[in-house]
């Protein structure tokens, strides 16, 4: 879809900035599965899988006013080996910053494989001039993002302007040149199940890699029932086209009990072929910690104190 | 490099994620050796002198001796009820209601011990005995104690009053819930009770007796005899006022036959053929959830499962590929695995019936389909299966299989899907998926099952009246209605 219409002049459908049917979403369905898949009973050596797999899908972030340098050689420490007196233990997916933080990132993340991304487009609401947006996604790649995570216009999305927004996307994905553009929904802010299907749609049309929840900005962020919402987008995507995205759920992660319940939704939604950091990623900040003490206790039968784990 | 290669061939690939069993702990449940007859509040050995066994569906292992309650039997059952009505009827509505909170309390502690015996006994996977059976079962008796003490109110200038003795016959497919659902009211309208478990399924009601005796019921107010059809046919045939069966329309027509001209009142609740009726506005991928937990749930044993799929023919080729896809994601195994989503099939008895209509369902030319899983080599098992090009006229669309079997047909307009859906002898419940609020009236109006669930299926609460129409029965459980048939009114 695109502003420029397709239609003879004189033509007068107003179809331009209407997205088609996508499919609707029954709100108590929805909550009621993703309720009941978060009571599978993961344990043993599949929840050390999961464990360590969660580790893998990390995106490690900070996003806060008072972020520096030093604070960002300490994340990536962290991300490169999270456990200091356990090697065996995975490195991050990513670390995700702000832009002006993405050259500190990249200096110390170089030949880790860690990956470094950045929030762009006037994150977190988005409500800036079109040109600055680009210009800032073109900024952060020019100084080393391999991955882009820009939000959508919410304000263009709710006034019905999907038109606006599809294009908005398709301009940062070409901005983003090589990097891998990640699409945040900010589903707390589009009101509705049906409203995060069709922003979905929409992102993966206009060529997002990947989708992703929230800003994290937001008491509501990531939920399971949004999350199945957006995996269910991406399977019917994936069964009509062969094109296969991906999803990241991002804020209100904490615990590795939580993680493990969004990882089982994608089990058992998507199946084995998203379970990889290439397909599939989890943003979080505090999460790591509490999953570094699951692991140990699954390996060691004790919980140790949390003076074991580092804070960065 | 070292710590790279530490970690595997790449950390980007994915990953074969198989969960490791989770089996909740049978241990929690205790089962005695063998079980004599509860009667008159005390365990009695059957006056018939034979025992048989009861099994679990998932390995065919031996639980426990179970009596054979006789005509003797049943008749010290009656008159121990008989005996017990005068005190029972004669208390205060309000002190009747203590001893139904009793139950449901009790119920509520014990609920774990009584959810793993109802898995174990019964086949069904423990994460629906621990999130349905048992809430429900509970549930029916804080509600029906509610009314104990309200049942001037419920029918206001029609003076109420118990009937006297019910004989209830319940089948095996919710075994506690059945037993909550036919007690539960039978004692907050101030009747005594003679109840008869399935044969294949007593555990949980004999438990309940125990259940019952902590809770201190007076005696007699409950008896539970346990047979095979022959103690369920002398139950029929015994000095009770009322008689509620839940089970075959077979057996049930036989019943009714029998009371004919007798006085006795009856209530049944017997099959169903329902049907899942799925417009194209409807959301998919949570309407192919509602097909699935309406016919895979308790393996299709469900009375009121959504054995037929009414699918508009637009879509009808995306609803059946969504529905394949989620079937191989279905989970069938042990039933005390809490990640089992398909138990075991019931009995042997009930395996050949229904290996029996997939055979004739084949045969006819419809076209099979059954996703990939291993089934267990002991027990009783059948995979989830859909059958697809289905007929009205094969025996698949028109009878009922009580087993985890779909027959997908098609129809292209709101006419013709009511129309196929009243074409069965059946009318217990249906189910309509669309976005549409008119639609979903419309429907329902047009209809005929005592039950139509509008965007869900297989949602229960002892508020709302279930039971059919036509040859699913008639009477009503649950709700004011489902007290009605406990009780007898002044004419006029």
């Amino acid at each position: 879809m695109s502003e420029t219409s397709v239609l003879a002049a004189g033509v007068g459908l107003p179809l331009r900035q209407r997205l088609p049917r996508t499919g609707a979403i029954d709100q108590v369905g929805v909550e009621a599965r993703a309720a009941e898949l978060a009571k599978r009973s993961i344990k043993r050596e599949s929840k050390l899988l999961a464990l360590e797999l969660a580790i893998r899908c990390c995106d490690l972030t900070t996003l806060e006013g008072q972020d520096t340098p030093g604070k960002i050689a300490a994340l990536c420490a962290k991300a490169i080996r999270p456990d200091a007196s356990d090697p065996s233990v995975p490195s991050v997916a990513a670390v995700c910053v702000y832009p002006n933080l993405v050259a500190a990132a990249v200096a110390r993340l170089a030949g880790s494989g860690v990956r470094v991304a950045s929030v762009a487009t006037a994150f977190p609401s988005g409500q800036s001039p079109l040109p600055i947006k680009l210009a800032e996604v073109a900024d952060a790649v020019a100084m080393g993002a391999d991955e882009i995570d820009m939000v959508i216009d919410r304000g263009a999305f709710l006034a019905g302007r999907y038109g606006r927004v599809y294009d908005e996307i398709v301009a940062v994905k070409e901005a983003c040149a090589t990097a891998h553009l990640k699409v945040i929904l900010e589903a707390g802010e589009l009101g509705t199940y049906d409203n995060l299907r069709r922003a979905s749609l929409l992102a993966i049309a206009a060529g997002a890699d990947f989708i992703k929840t929230s800003t994290g900005k937001l008491p509501s962020a990531a939920t399971l029932p949004v999350q199945l919402v957006m995996l269910e987008a991406v399977r019917d995507v994936y069964e009509e086209s062969g094109r296969r995205v991906g999803v990241k759920a991002a804020g209100g992660i904490r615990t590795s009990k939580n993680a493990i319940q969004y990882l089982v939704q994608v089990n058992e939604t998507l199946g084995r072929d998203w379970l990889t950091p290439e397909l599939y990623r989890i943003g979080a900040s505090s999460l790591l910690n509490d999953i570094l003490m699951q692991l140990r206790r699954e390996r060691t039968g004790i919980y140790q104190s949390r003076d074991y784990f580092s804070n960065d | 490099m070292t710590e790279l290669s530490r970690r595997g061939p790449s950390p980007l690939l994915p990953v074969d994620w198989t969960y490791a069993p989770a089996p909740e702990s049978r241990e929690i449940a205790a089962i005695a050796e063998r079980y004599g007859l509860f009667i008159g509040g005390e365990w009695v050995e059957p006056q018939s002198g034979a025992f048989f066994t009861t099994l679990s569906p998932r390995d065919e292992e031996p639980l426990a001796e179970i009596a054979q309650a006789g005509p003797a039997d049943v008749c010290a059952a009656v008159a121990a009820a008989r005996a017990a009505f005068p005190a029972w009827s004669g208390l205060a509505g309000s002190e009747r209601a203590k001893y139904l909170f009793r139950i449901a309390r009790l119920l509520q502690e014990r609920a774990r011990e009584f959810a793993v015996l109802e898995s174990l006994n019964g086949g069904k996977p423990i994460k629906e005995s621990r999130d349905v059976d048992l809430p429900l079962a509970a549930a029916h008796f804080f509600y029906h104690a509610g009314w104990a003490d309200k049942l001037e109110y419920a029918f206001p200038n029609r003076s109420p009053r118990p009937l006297g003795v019910v004989g209830q016959i319940i089948p095996w497919n919710f075994p506690l819930l059945m037993a909550a659902w036919k007690l539960a009211p039978a004692l907050a309208a101030g009747n005594t009770a003679v109840l008869k478990p399935a044969e294949t399924t007593p555990l949980t009601a004999l438990a309940f007796c125990e259940l019952l005796a902590q809770a201190e019921l007076p005696p007699g107010v409950v008896n539970i005899i346990t047979g095979d059809g022959s103690t369920g046919a002398a139950l029929v045939e015994a000095e009770v006022d009322k008689v509620a069966f839940t089970g075959s329309t077979e057996v049930g027509k036989e019943i009714q036959r029998r009371l004919a001209g007798t006085g006795k009142r009856l209530t049944l609740e017997l099959g169903g053929k329902a049907a899942n009726i799925v417009f194209d506005d409807a959301a998919l991928d949570q309407a192919v959830e509602g097909i699935v937990n309406g016919i895979y749930f308790n393996q299709g044993h469900v009375c009121c499962a959504g054995s037929r799929l009414l699918v508009q023919e637009s879509i009808a080729d995306a609803v059946v590929e969504k529905l394949k896809r989620r079937m191989a994601s279905l989970r069938v195994g042990d039933p005390l695995d809490k990640n089992t989503d398909v138990g075991a099939i019931n009995s042997q008895a009930q395996l050949t019936k229904i290996e029996e209509l997939v055979a004739a369902g084949s045969a006819e030319g419809a076209e099979i389909y059954q996703p990939p899983c291993r089934l267990p080599e002991k027990g009783y098992w059948f995979a989830p299966t859909v059958f697809t090009d289905v007929s009205q006229s094969h025996r698949i669309a028109q009878e009922e299989i009580f087993g985890p079997v779909l027959a997908v047909l098609t129809f292209r307009t709101p006419q013709e899907a009511v129309e196929k859906a009243n074409n069965t002898p059946y009318g217990l419940s249906a189910g309509v998926w669309t976005e549409k609020g008119s639609r979903i009236l419309w429907m329902a109006e047009r209809l005929r099952a005592g039950v139509v669930w509008a965007n869900t299926f297989n949602r229960f609460d002892p508020t709302s009246p279930f039971g059919g129409y036509k040859e699913s029965g008639f009477g009503r459980e649950g709700g004011r209605h489902g007290l009605e048939p406990y009780l007898s009114f002044d004419s006029g």
